[in-house]
């Protein structure tokens, strides 16, 4: 790891200054990514600010309408949260799947959202539920968010402070996790929400987070694991590498969406 | 060069480091504490886990400038006297054959009894995903901390 400069600002305004002022500045949160990209000098910034200690942005709210999870909230946090569990508990098992228990214990939900790992587990959550992500300069819709891999439409001096997820009608995650570092081969999140069926494919799409449009509208028609035995799913656009091959990855999809729909039930 | 300050085993300790300083590195190198250990360095072994305000976390992945302030617990700073009931209770169940991975488990254990003081043997072995162990086996670190959560009052 090559060396920078580190700062540990208070507040947003604070933050953003200081990105701004850097030559090279990257923020940093539960350190979960970063640490090791910087480790394998993957990157080598002048600056690193350190936002955990920045105030309003650890808060986690929850009503019959929505949950809201602030940005430095830790996985750990929202797996055990009586009030996720209550509103939402396909969020809190996704949050407990995330990784091992030290892993939970520093990742934040702004970092998994912010560097949009293809293999990550909140983006599914985000796009299927249709959450909001709310920044310091504004909120930005899920379909408008992720715009592929490691990217989203984040600027570079653009802080995430929260996401805010509606609380859907029923929801759940399936996941195929890599035996050895969890990140998802797939995970097919499935939310049923005002009538409508969203269904979000994280962990094999080339691009990062999709929806599955065909899924949806089949279950739309019938919300049962056997309607999605007349959809099939293409190679084309999924990933292949050392652990799995598009094919399987396109037949995982399958298997995973038919598991969360039964696990809507 | 950035100044850290924190509490590890109850003490404050504080030093000049470079920002790229990993906790694990000051723990070991600044002050001498070498019970914590390196063994993957990419986060994924749990060999280098100390407790940050009571939470496991793995070391080797966290800058000593991130610790500012916390209160650290390494496996030094376990026994008081005597042993404490989970190094106890590895030591009485054979736990640990090379001893590498030992106060990564004990440590990472530790949290587990904190948070769930009746753990069953299926919450354990998921909870040990984040702790590699290459010799021993599983089998007996399991026993202890069954054995260790109960002697710990769960
Ligand atoms: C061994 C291992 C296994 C893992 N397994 C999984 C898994 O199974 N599933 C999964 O989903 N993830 C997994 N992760 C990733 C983990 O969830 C990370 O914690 C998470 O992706 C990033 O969160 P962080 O708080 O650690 O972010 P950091 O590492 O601090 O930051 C990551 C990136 O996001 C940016 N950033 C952070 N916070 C903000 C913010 N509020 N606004 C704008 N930008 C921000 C940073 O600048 C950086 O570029 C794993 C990580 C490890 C080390």
């Amino acid at each position: 790891m090559y060396d920078f400069n580190y700062h540990r600002p208070r507040d947003l305004a604070d933050a953003v200054r200081l990105r701004s002022a850097a030559e090279d500045g990257v923020f940093l949160a539960g350190g979960m990514t970063l640490i090791p990209t910087l480790r394998l000098r993957l990157a080598s910034p002048s600056d690193v600010i350190d936002i955990s200690g920045v105030d309003g942005l650890s808060d986690l709210e929850a009503s019959a309408e929505s949950v809201r999870v602030g940005a430095l909230v830790r996985h750990a946090t929202v797996a055990v949260s009586a009030d996720v569990k209550k509103r939402i508990p396909a969020l809190a098992a996704l949050a407990d799947g995330i990784s091992d228990a030290q892993v939970r214990n520093r990742g934040t939900l702004g970092g998994s959202i912010a560097n949009n790992d293809p293999a990550a587990d909140y983006p599914a959550a985000i796009l299927a539920l249709g959450a909001t992500v709310m920044t310091n300069k504004r909120e930005i819709a899920a379909d408008d968010y992720f715009t592929g891999l490691f990217d989203t439409a984040l600027e570079a001096d653009e802080i995430v402070t929260a996401a805010r997820f509606p609380v859907a009608e029923a929801a759940a995650y399936a996941k195929f996790p890599n035996p050895a570092s969890r990140y998802a081969l797939v995970g097919v999140f499935v939310a049923r929400i005002g009538g409508a069926v969203r269904v979000a494919v994280t962990g094999a799409g080339d691009q990062g987070v999709f929806r599955a449009p065909e899924m949806e509208k089949a279950l739309a028609g019938n919300f049962a694991p056997d309607a999605l035995n007349s959809v099939t799913v293409a190679a084309d656009g999924l990933n292949s590498d050392l652990h799995a091959g598009a094919e399987y990855r396109a037949h995982l999809i399958g298997v995973m969406a038919k598991r969360a729909v039964a696990a809507c039930a | 060069m950035p100044a850290v300050s924190m509490t590890v085993n109850g003490k404050t300790v504080s030093g000049d480091v470079e920002a790229r300083t990993l906790l694990v590195q000051f723990l070991r190198e600044n002050l001498r504490m070498t019970g914590t250990r390196v063994g993957c360095d990419t986060a994924q072994c749990g060999a280098c886990c100390v407790l940050i305000d009571g939470d496991s976390v793995k070391s080797c992945s966290v800058l000593a400038l991130q610790a500012e302030g916390a209160e650290i617990t390494t496996i030094e700073g376990l026994a008081d006297g005597e042993l404490h009931p989970m190094q106890d209770a590895f030591r009485e169940h054979h736990a640990l054959q090379c001893g590498f991975c030992t106060p990564g488990m004990v440590i990472s254990a530790i949290d587990l009894v904190t948070r769930n003081p009746d753990p069953s043997e299926d919450q354990i072995r998921e909870w040990l995903e984040g702790n590699l162990c290459r010799c021993t086996g599983y089998h007996n670190i399991v026993k202890a901390i069954q054995a260790a959560a109960q002697a710990m009052g769960g």
